[in-house]
């Protein structure tokens, strides 16, 4: 089963790369533009026994290494 | 004195710190990530600085789970004294070693330049040969330098003396190259055994080659 992850910063913590981005875009007079944040995506393949369980188990990657929670917060999608 | 350097894949500052540690008197073994013991009599383990595993993830962030770490942990949880220079800073923010996080610089660039830096305590083994508000000269090269931390945590950090530098110009007044919460350079934990630092302190141990700052504050460490 597929299990993806989405990573970024908090909210209130300032996002550089998002800044940066966004500053570009309105360069390229993408006017409407009013913010951009930046995060990554992480795509899991995983044997797929229990969906909750799977679900508990990738909490867990996200706790100990996928994220940094001091600074970013996560979202977990099931796939199929 | 024996100073154990620990190497992770991606590590590029060994032979710096070791070269530095040596002109400065101590013995230095350098140390292979996969092992899971430090050596008899280690007195201080210094993290250099470079790209472990590549800064996959997030710097450091695959580093923490490397077999020395563990025993690098159990060592600073004992109250053994740990010096954490940039990437091995980072390992020590994501050890929880010591509070914070580290993100991009600012404005999204890698900076390598020399950068001066201002002591604001000086109540510890680290910098206890230099004096409050001394002005130090030290290269800085990092991508990813941008010290972050909550705004009621940095308040406990100045009021239990955990920090001992901050970035500034020549003349001691504000400056912040890479956009670090109150232009932290330099902290310690509350025990007063493990220190991060961004800047390199041995790139700077021979006046010849443009500053020889590093040296009083290496030197804190030596019996």
């Amino acid at each position: 089963m597929k299990v993806i992850v989405n990573i970024q910063l908090k909210e209130g913590v300032l996002d550089p790369q998002g800044k940066a981005v966004y500053h570009a875009l309105l360069a390229l007079q993408f006017d409407e533009v009013e913010d951009v944040r930046i995060g990554k995506q992480i795509i899991l393949h995983v044997e797929n026994e229990n969906r909750e369980k799977t679900l508990k188990r990738v909490e867990e990657m996200c706790e100990e290494l996928l994220a940094n929670t001091v600074i970013e917060t996560y979202s977990i999608e099931m796939g199929d | 004195m024996k100073v154990v350097v620990a190497v992770f894949p991606g590590t590029n500052c060994e032979t710096d710190t070791k070269y530095a540690f040596e002109k400065l008197g101590a013995s230095v073994e350098l140390l292979f990530h996969k092992n899971e013991k430090l050596p008899a009599g280690t007195d201080l383990v210094v993290l250099p600085g470079g790209f472990s595993y590549g800064d996959y993830l997030r710097s450091a962030a695959i580093a923490k789970f490397s077999p020395v770490m563990s025993a690098v942990i159990e060592f600073a949880n004992r109250g053994g004294s740990v010096l954490g220079i940039c990437n091995g800073f980072q390992m020590l923010l994501e050890s929880r070693l010591l509070p914070g996080a580290m993100k991009r610089n600012q404005n999204t660039h890698f900076i390598s330049k020399y950068q001066h830096l201002k002591v604001i305590n000086n109540n510890n083994t680290f910098l206890k040969k230099l004096s409050i508000g001394d002005i130090l000269d030290i290269p800085i090269a990092h991508g990813e330098g941008n010290y972050y931390i909550d705004k009621v945590l940095v308040k406990s950090l100045y009021e239990n003396e955990q920090v001992l530098l901050e970035y500034c110009d020549k003349d001691g007044n504000e400056e912040n190259p890479n956009g670090s919460v109150s232009n932290i350079a330099c902290l310690c934990n509350r025990d007063k055994n493990v220190f991060g630092l961004m800047p390199h302190p041995e790139r700077a141990i021979e006046k010849i080659l443009g500053s020889d700052d590093g040296v009083k504050m290496l030197e804190g460490f030596l019996k």
